[in-house]
């Protein structure tokens, strides 16, 4: 059968069991509807976290950029699990103890102040859109390779789909669902993966065969090493970003992590301080699975992809070359005339995505019109798509191929469903019911939640149609934003009893624009009115991505300062302070 | 509860966490970004340490560490009658 065919089944049948839990956990109440009833075994919680964490990003971008970047992709994977650790061991207990629906809440009731609980609000929306716009952009990609339309169709169908589960089932439907992508996903993730390692390395597991050895004996990172000396590229292993801009961006992304609204409010819906704290063990075992396979697959499909295209003629290339051509994602400029492909180091174009004509060359190629002659390089290949490739260009059987298409789907579509509905909660509860129309319905409520994802879902799909920029660096964004936001506010409003109001607003406020700032001014420029300055001009050598990092420590440097020159919080706010530290009596999360 | 008790009981939670983040922040930070041009010259197998650190070794450390907390403060609940069954 045909990878068409075996897409539109395993898609078909995995869409199905969606569709079907969706109905079948239908929510009924607000708390269903916000954290489903909040009584999800751990087990089955870190399988929704990490189906919820594990966005289009992990799954479709990661591998890809990894596989670019060499060792440098190094701080997507320390960043996006270090931060599970940060998160169960300083935050996951105590806000399942302070028992309420969303991270504003808490920042509300802690901080004792209507502001600050605003305040986090739209620290909550500025971040969870910039997440969801790169989920938007991840479900396009997928959309448009299989069923073979543009990417702005991609991206529309993909919004149709992620608002019918977000609107049907709530925190409840979402969880259940979540758990069921979960499976999906590792497992359409890891099948090629053990394919290919087998077929290199001799070995199944492909956290060993990264480090295993080719037919030849040669050890594979040597020889991708060696590989990328001979074309001009940096050596696969040792990185080309400065020491302290991967330090940054590492920590920028485990804080981030640690901030992020989505997978906070996963705490909230288990029974008890101990569930939270396993359920948070669970879920970094389970995104581990994939972390440590991500790498690998990096290599195999470097590796692959060089060997596959480099001095090869055009005209003897695989099919799946001239499939990704057709999408946009791959480009070749034949620059000396000889019909053979050089993929060497340095941009093969002028700008940064190819500009097609209408032409083909002589050889069958799509002629673009910006390849640049300042390098030698004649091959631009689209990172994202390098998870989808792989099993192409491996030469796996067409199931596999199929298979990776639904897992994308479900990966993207778990983390877009669950991001919708924190923003719909934020309308919802945290501006409407909290300060608004504090005796609004339950009825009522839900129907605002139900009308603000519709609204959610629209901006996201503009986002996804008009990306700032790749999959993943979007993303890598939203963590700077939470980072400089939320993430000292929770910690010092748990560790630090002195805490008070000024303080945690304070230090929200300028966290959040100075991240801004910077991002506006060095990565993504003011739309129309300003392009981003260059990376020369960077403070300190920071990238954007990691500039996270120095907005956090300014916020708590912020905090600190002007809470010990204004009043301490009130004895009842310092009593919970007391309460939440220690782990009994959590009872449900309680609504007002 | 006796206030005596809580605070006995926060203060070793405090020292479990500041060994756990020790060791989070060496793995990571220290062997994956700091040294690992030092740590690249020693081989395991195929990978060099370093690299090996940056892009398995911390990830499996960060496992274990999560499951040891988990383990160390249900211990610690149950010493300070603070658990919930």
């Amino acid at each position: 059968m045909s990878v068409q065919t075996w897409t539109w089944i395993l898609v078909g049948i995995t869409f199905t069991l969606y569709f079907g839990i969706a109905i079948w956990a239908r929510a009924g109440s607000t708390k269903e509807f916000y954290i489903a009833g909040g009584g999800v075994s751990p087990l089955a919680n870190g399988m929704a976290t990490a189906a919820d964490w594990m966005s289009a990003a992990s799954f479709i971008s990661m591998a890809g950029i990894i596989s670019f970047s060499g060792y440098d992709g190094s701080v997507y994977l320390m960043g996006w699990t270090g931060g599970y650790v940060l998160l169960a061991l300083l935050l996951a207990p105590y806000l399942r103890k302070f028992g309420k629906f969303t991270v504003p809440d808490f920042i509300g009731d802690r901080y004792y102040s209507n502001t600050a609980r605003t305040v986090a609000v739209f620290c909550a929306l500025i971040v969870s859109f910039t997440y969801v716009a790169g989920q938007m952009r991840g479900v396009g990609i997928v959309f448009s390779q299989f069923l073979q339309v543009q990417i702005h169709w991609g991206v529309i169908i993909g919004m149709c789909v992620v608002l019918f589960f977000a609107f049907l089932g709530g925190m409840k439907g979402i969880t259940y669902t979540q758990v069921a992508q979960y499976c999906v996903l590792i497992f359409a993730f890891m099948v090629p993966a053990i394919f290919i390692s087998i077929k290199m390395t001799g070995n199944p597991v492909p956290q060993l065969g990264m480090g295993g050895t080719l037919e030849n004996g040669n050890y594979l990172l040597d020889t991708l090493d060696e590989l990328h000396t001979k074309l001009g590229f940096n050596e696969y292993t040792s990185g080309s970003k400065s020491k302290w801009d991967v330090f940054a961006i590492t920590c920028a992304l485990m804080v981030g992590t640690a901030g992020l609204p989505h997978v906070i409010v996963r705490f909230f819906t288990v029974a008890k301080v101990r569930d939270a704290r396993k359920s948070a063990g669970y879920a970094l075992f389970l995104i581990a699975i994939l972390y440590t396979t991500a790498p690998a697959i990096a290599v195999f499909s470097r590796t692959n992809l060089i060997e596959t295209v480099s001095e090869k003629p055009y005209s003897e290339i695989p099919e799946w070359f001239s499939n990704w051509e057709n999408t946009g994602l791959i480009a070749w400029t034949d620059k000396n005339n000889d019909g053979k492909i050089q993929y060497v180091a340095g941009n093969a174009l002028d700008g940064k995505k190819p500009i097609f004509t209408d032409e083909r060359g002589a050889h069958g190629q799509r002629i673009i019109e910006n390849g640049s002659m300042k390098t030698a390089n004649e091959l631009y290949v689209d990172r994202d798509i390098m998870v989808l490739a792989n099993p192409e260009i491996a030469d796996l059987p067409n199931w596999v191929i199929a298979l990776v298409a639904a897992g994308g789907l479900a990966a993207a579509l778990s983390t877009a469903a669950g991001l919708l509905l924190v923003i719909s909660t934020s309308v919802s509860r945290d501006l409407v019911k909290m300060q608004l129309r504090p005796n609004i319905s339950e009825k009522s409520e839900l129907r605002v939640a139900r009308g603000s994802i519709v609204v959610a879902v629209l901006i996201a799909g503009i986002f996804g149609i008009y990306p700032p920029g790749f999959v993943a660096a979007v993303v890598a964004l939203a963590f700077g934003l939470a980072a400089a936001s939320f993430f000292p506010a929770i910690i010092l409003g748990i560790f630090d009893k002195r805490m008070n109001r000024e303080g945690a607003i304070a230090g929200m406020v300028v966290g959040i624009t100075l991240m801004l700032f910077y991002m506006i001014r060095y990565k993504t420029g003011l739309i129309g009115v300003m392009d981003p300055r260059p990376a020369s001009e960077w403070w300190f050598g920071t990238s954007p991505e990691g500039f996270g990092t120095v907005a956090m420590v300014v916020n708590f440097v912020v905090s600190m300062v002007v809470s010990r020159m204004t009043p301490p919080p009130p004895q009842y706010v310092q009593d919970i302070v007391e309460n939440i530290r220690i782990p009994s009596g959590a009872g449900d999360a309680v609504d007002h | 509860m006796s206030n005596k008790k809580a605070k006995e009981y926060w203060s070793k939670n405090l020292r479990y966490l500041a060994i756990l983040l020790s060791i989070w922040f060496v793995v990571s930070y220290v062997c994956g970004i700091l040294l690992v041009d030092q740590l690249n010259t020693i081989r395991l197998g195929g990978f060099k340490l370093g690299f090996w650190f940056a892009q398995q070794g911390s990830i499996y450390v960060f496992v274990v560490l999560i499951f040891v907390y988990v383990n160390w403060m249900n211990k610690l609940d149950k010493e300070y009658g603070f658990d919930e069954e």
